[in-house]
């Protein structure tokens, strides 16, 4: 088992609803971020003299900008239905980390200088002047939450405790307080292409050295192109596919598809990441920024479809927002929705019939899926409600003899987060990230013990990447998680395949 | 003309201004705020009658809150279908001659009003002795609880324990709805009853009652699944992209 610092909570016996205890996980929060990475997004280089004052005056612009906003700040009951829904609530029983609680580090202030009651009671209703250590609560907690909406699930009116971090997030960059791991990535976008500012160079030689190896295994030719101007399909995918395991594997597995599709495509450097930070940090303009880079590649390239790589809330961008941001993609073939998933192109070749497959090749795998929260509760696949739930589904099946669900109160529109979403994939948060994850890796322990799963799949660049890091505090080994389209991989047979 | 007469009268005209425009401001703000990209809580429904449907599972059944924790949900059904049923009763005080069907819920009317008083309790309850919840709850949260079981213990009170001159109140709703003020029966428990539904209707507007307005404007919950397929822009968006390129 890895050494922490921290106590790594147990597993429970029974998934009660943890005692409270008050500011357990209270601190100075994640690190800021430098002048340099706060300037490049448009954003004041550190906390400005008039904080308090620009503060306010960027959460009343939101209010008018975001009905969500809005309506989520004035509807809560408080009627309790979220307190227990917070993975990180229940892995660190902080009350601050119960959904309403986060909402209302936001709210309090909200009602002091928005509302009637807030500004001639306050204490009545819990109004609050926003001081200094309201907006330390606010770095703290609202980098206590990976956005996953799980809460908004359960509440009565759909308050998305998510859309109300994003907004603190954007209000406290509004001043220059910003931190550093989201918006020093987003930097690197702009400049370079991707979260890692991998150059082009650099990038060619990855895909080429990605090509040897898949020839090494297979004795096929598979291309792995780059910048290949008019080539039917760009693919967009995490940067991590690029060099992490288990993401690579994935990335073989794309390619593999795409060969025995015989469709052409490419990879773009100038686009080179799937990943929009600009979504956890609520903000439009960069969220947009990063999202037109997409759009520019296509239109250079000349291709006809846009396919994402495995990532989750890459996905939710590209599905739910793209279109809104970087749209509309009139120049892209009309008979293809865009932009597709990779799964959904991959399905498709599976229904058709043209992918060859020898599912015995997964039977040393035992496979559960964990849904990505952003996948799950943030986009769709194939058209049809649910259609993200059942197509990595039927994927897995289709090359994978053994697969096993996890407890149903923790998939599909349930799932629990990795504990790294939502832009908390930092070691200066390694406490809180494998305490999030303690109630993914009780549902994986039972279908451990009770179906002798070995793996678990999943379709998103940070579940991955957490998942390696967390799992073995809790005495898993760190190779237990694996890519979708690795399954894929290992079972498709590319015609002239020698071994 | 009695002062209590024209006291309450003139409560009646003012809370029923301030519950009007206070509501109504709050509902023209929800409904001209942009939503400026698709954020429904999915899967979603991919037509827009699904996405009323969804609405109304949400308004009608407390659909995500069953899905959450079946004691909240049994007390607020039992509260708000308690209510809505003594509200329906209690039209025959306004309108002359009484439709059949407020002549109808009458009976069931008449002792929803326990049952709403017991959910009400529930939810007390529920604050006071759930650790997470009273974590959670102002003292706005428990007054306003508070407040609603004030109105239907008095109103309960008035129905079988008190009584009162229930045409002399008629006659003096229907004055003040037709400006033709008739004397108020002036008994204690009626005005306590009468005083705290004016407190409520004060209060609405400025509280976090205007969940009710407000779930029917959630963009988690009204909004189609058809971003691939339709460009949704908000307006202050178009302005952005028609300024940067």
């Amino acid at each position: 088992m890895a050494k922490a610092k921290f106590n790594v909570p147990t597993f429970r016996e029974y998934p009660i609803i943890p005692e409270l205890k008050p500011d357990v996980m209270k601190s100075d929060g994640p690190f800021i971020s430098y002048p340099q990475h706060q300037e490049a997004l448009n954003y004041p280089g550190e906390l400005v003299d008039n904080w308090e004052e620009k503060a306010i005056e960027k959460m009343g612009d939101m209010l008018n900008k975001y009905r969500g906003f809005r309506v989520f700040m004035d509807s809560c009951v408080k009627c309790g239905a979220c307190t227990d829904k917070c993975h990180y609530l229940i892995g660190t029983t902080d009350p601050k980390n119960m959904p309403v609680a986060r909402q209302d580090l936001l709210r309090q202030v909200y009602r002091r200088y928005f509302t009637f009651a807030g500004k001639f009671f306050p204490k009545l209703v819990g109004a609050k002047e926003l001081t200094k250590d309201v907006l330390d609560d606010w770095y703290n907690y609202y980098h206590q939450c990976s956005q996953c909406r799980r809460c908004s699930v359960f509440c009565p009116y759909g308050i998305d405790t998510a859309e109300i971090s994003m907004a603190a997030r954007e209000i406290m960059d509004s001043v220059g307080l910003g931190q550093k791991y989201c918006n020093e990535i987003i930097g690197k976008v702009f400049k370079i292409g991707n979260n890692l500012g991998l150059p082009e160079p650099a990038l060619r030689d990855t895909l080429e050295g990605l090509e040897e190896d898949i020839e090494y295994d297979t004795g096929v030719k598979v291309r792995v192109p780059l910048d290949e101007e008019g080539a039917d399909i760009l693919l967009v995918t995490p940067s991590a596919d690029f060099f992490a395991e288990p993401h690579i594997d994935g990335l073989m597995g794309y390619a593999k598809v795409f060969h025995a599709a015989g469709v052409s495509w490419t990879v773009s450097s100038y686009a080179s990441e799937a990943a929009n930070f600009g979504m956890f940090i609520g903000s439009y303009e960069n969220m947009r920024r990063v999202s037109l880079r997409i759009r520019e590649a296509a239109q250079q390239l000349g291709v006809k479809r846009i396919v994402f790589g495995e990532c989750g809330h890459a996905w939710r961008v590209a599905y739910s927002f793209l279109n809104t941001l970087a749209g509309p993609f009139d120049f892209l073939d009309p008979n293809y929705p865009v932009p597709q998933h990779i799964l959904e192109f991959t399905y498709g070749m599976i229904q058709e019939g043209k992918l060859t497959i020898d599912k015995s090749r997964n039977d040393e795998y035992v496979v559960t899926f964990h849904d990505s929260c952003n996948v799950a509760r943030g986009s769709g696949m194939g058209g049809i409600p649910g259609g993200q739930f059942i197509i990595p589904r039927e994927v897995i099946k289709a090359v994978c003899n053994n697969f096993y669900d996890m407890s149903p109160d923790t998939i599909h529109d349930r799932t629990y987060c990795c504990g790294g979403g939502g832009g908390l994939l930092t070691d200066d948060l390694m406490e809180l990230r494998v305490k999030g994850a303690l109630p993914r890796m009780e549902a994986l322990k039972d279908v451990v013990d009770n179906y002798g799963v070995t793996h678990m799949a999943a379709i998103c660049a940070i579940c991955k990447s957490q998942f390696t890091k967390v799992l073995p505090y809790y005495g898993f080994g760190m190779d237990k998680i694996l890519s979708v389209h690795q399954l894929v991989s290992n079972a498709v047979i590319l015609e002239g395949q020698t071994d | 003309m009695g002062f209590l007469t024209a006291l309450y009268a003139l409560l009646f005209y003012f809370a029923f201004a301030v519950l009007i425009i206070g509501v109504g401001r709050k509902v023209y703000q929800y409904a001209t705020t942009p939503a400026p990209l698709k954020i429904p809580t999915m899967p979603a429904p991919r037509t827009k009658t699904g996405a009323a449907l969804r609405v109304l599972s949400e308004v009608i059944f407390f659909r995500s809150l069953f899905r959450s924790n079946k004691w909240i949900w049994v007390f607020a059904i039992m509260f708000h279908y308690g209510l809505l049923l003594v509200t329906i009763r209690h039209l025959r005080y306004f309108i002359e001659p009484v439709w059949w069907w407020v002549e109808l819920a009458q009976p069931f009317g008449k002792y929803a009003g326990f049952i709403m008083i017991i959910g009400l309790l529930g939810l007390l309850v529920r604050r006071i002795a759930v650790e997470r919840i009273r974590y959670i709850s102002n003292p706005s949260d428990y007054l306003m609880l508070a407040l609603l079981i004030v109105i239907g213990a008095s109103g309960a009170m008035v129905s079988f324990v008190t009584r009162t001159d229930i045409v002399q109140f008629k006659a003096f709703m229907l004055g003040v709805m037709y400006f033709d003020w008739q004397p108020i029966p002036a008994d204690f428990t009626l005005l306590v009853h009468l005083t705290a539904v004016i407190a409520l209707m004060f209060i609405f507007p400025i509280s976090k009652l205007l969940h009710a307005p407000g779930v029917f404007f959630s963009p988690t919950r009204n909004q189609v699944d058809s971003s691939r397929e339709k460009r949704h822009l908000a307006p202050w968006a178009a302005e952005l992209e028609a300024r940067k390129s």
